[in-house]
């Protein structure tokens, strides 16, 4: 487990990454990514939630009684993610009246509980803050990919900047809707899976 | 160490765990709770002067553009008042004016009546007895321009809450505006657009018979339809929902017995002023 620091935070982004290897987290992948401002916001805030509840958790890793480490994992998230919701209430109101019910959603984001468990039960703090940073920027990374490929046909749009007029509005671009629906994100993380796996074959999981 | 998963220690652990995370989540939640309510009350405000087209008149701009000051200084304009909808008379104090909160007077059964229309029915369980309308008036003067009243009904993933504002002959729409709904972006969420929500100018919000008549066409509404605005594609529901709730709260059960007697009262206020100019 003698990891470099720096593979810790660059790993998730491609080689380990939380959706497209792990496939976690899908939910909310598909839910928030229909415009990029808002899958910017989500990715920030789903970096900071892993990062710290990555750090809490590995510092009282040795306190944990192991009967109920699933349930103190989650109380840290969840009370993370609150703090999260607040703040985001507070300082960005109408991007957090578009994610809505999404942000108190991270406490079921898999990645979170997966990393939590799975790394900063085992790692020191410092490691273990890297790795949710590491882990939540491979989840923004697709976030993003997907929520450019939807903004983009599905509004004409890339944050909120108008770059293919619509035909609604007096142009010539007639979206495509089943970009603005949540199955596109299926297809769009599906080619994303393949082209990385085209890319790197290693990853390829045994039939 | 080694009594780590002892009964004690484990209790010990959860309950320090209970407290701090506790702690964390009140402070939080109290420290940003002023900074919150500004953000609803001003999100709130920019859907009225939205709504009434002030924003767009004054400034050429949408309200959420618009700086603080300029905001302040359109919301001269506007005043509040709540009203009885079964009677239509003026009720409460500025206190309960300041205090009043829509979903709360609506999950309230003290405060609220089912809904059980048959004819026009916006698909929500309850309405409060007593609705916060609001009023432009030029600063200064007693001239009712507009009347903005609270709406709201089931779309397709949840409810739309918003304000129809009308004109002072009381049967014409000014604009409509959502300023919470769970509509799908760029479908539903279309209610958003500043384009579709231009086309609700100058519809009529009452038939000749007095029913109410206004709605969101399916498709491209015809252009003589003066009820009609454009259906938003891909969101039928959405569309009808908007329909079912504009028609509900201009019915008798929801705003009619008021507008019938406000409208009494401007005539006699303008032909009483007239008089006195005389």
């Amino acid at each position: 487990m003698a990891k470099k620091t720096t593979d810790v935070l660059v790993d998730p982004l491609i080689n380990n990454n939380p959706i497209a290897l792990q496939i976690l987290g899908i939910c909310s992948a598909l839910a928030v990514t229909t415009k990029m401002e808002t899958s910017l916001v989500m990715s920030f805030a789903v970096i900071a939630v892993t990062a710290f509840s990555n750090l809490a958790v590995s510092a009282i890793r040795h306190f944990i009684p192991s009967s109920i480490r699933i349930i103190v994992q989650m109380t840290v998230i969840a009370s993370l993610v609150i703090v999260v919701d607040q703040i985001l209430k507070a300082y960005m109101y109408d991007i957090s009246k578009q994610l809505s019910v999404f942000v108190g959603l991270i406490i079921t984001n898999c990645i979170v509980m997966g990393r939590a468990e799975g790394f900063a039960m085992k790692n020191g703090p410092g490691v273990s803050f890297l790795d949710g940073i590491g882990n939540g920027m491979g989840y923004g990374l697709v976030l993003m990919f997907v929520a450019f490929f939807r903004e983009l046909f599905g509004s004409g749009s890339l944050f909120g900047v108008e770059l293919l007029p619509l035909d609604r509005n007096g142009g010539w671009y007639n979206p495509n809707n089943l970009m603005l629906l949540p199955p596109s994100a299926f297809f769009l993380i599906g080619f994303l899976i393949w082209a990385i796996r085209a890319y790197k074959p290693d990853q390829i999981e045994e039939a | 160490m080694q009594q780590r998963d002892s009964l004690g220690y484990t209790l010990g652990v959860a309950a320090v765990l209970c407290v701090v995370c506790s702690l964390a989540v009140s402070t939080a939640a109290v420290s940003l709770r002023g900074r919150q309510e500004a953000n609803v009350k001003l999100d709130q405000q920019k859907n009225i002067l939205d709504a009434t087209g002030l924003a767009i008149g004054e400034y050429g701009v949408q309200a959420n553009e618009l700086s603080a000051s300029e905001i302040d200084k359109l919301n001269a304009y506007v005043s509040a008042k709540l009203v009885d909808l079964q009677t239509g008379e003026y009720v409460g104090d500025d206190a309960q004016l300041e205090k009043y909160n829509l979903v709360e007077e609506a999950a309230n059964p003290d405060t609220s009546v089912p809904i059980e229309n048959p004819v026009f029915n916006p698909g929500e369980p309850r309405r409060p007895k007593v609705m916060k309308v609001y009023f432009v008036k030029k600063p200064g003067t007693d001239k009712i321009l507009q009347v903005v009243l609270p709406v709201y009904g089931k779309g397709l993933w949840g409810t739309l809450y918003g304000y129809l504002a009308l004109k002072s002959d009381l049967e014409t729409i000014q604009g409509l505006t959502f300023y919470q709904h769970k509509e799908t972006p760029g479908l539903g969420g279309e209610v958003d657009n500043p384009r579709w929500k231009a086309m609700w100018d100058g519809r009529k919000l009452y038939d000749p018979s007095g029913q109410p008549a206004a709605m969101v066409f399916k498709g491209p509404a015809p252009k003589t339809d003066e009820y009609a605005v454009d259906g938003l594609s891909g969101a039928t529901i959405t569309s009808r929902g908007v329909t079912n709730l504009i028609r509900y709260w201009a019915s008798d059960d929801g705003y009619g017995t008021y507008l019938s007697k406000l409208g009494k009262e401007m005539n006699e206020g303008t032909s009483s002023s007239n008089e006195g100019e005389e």
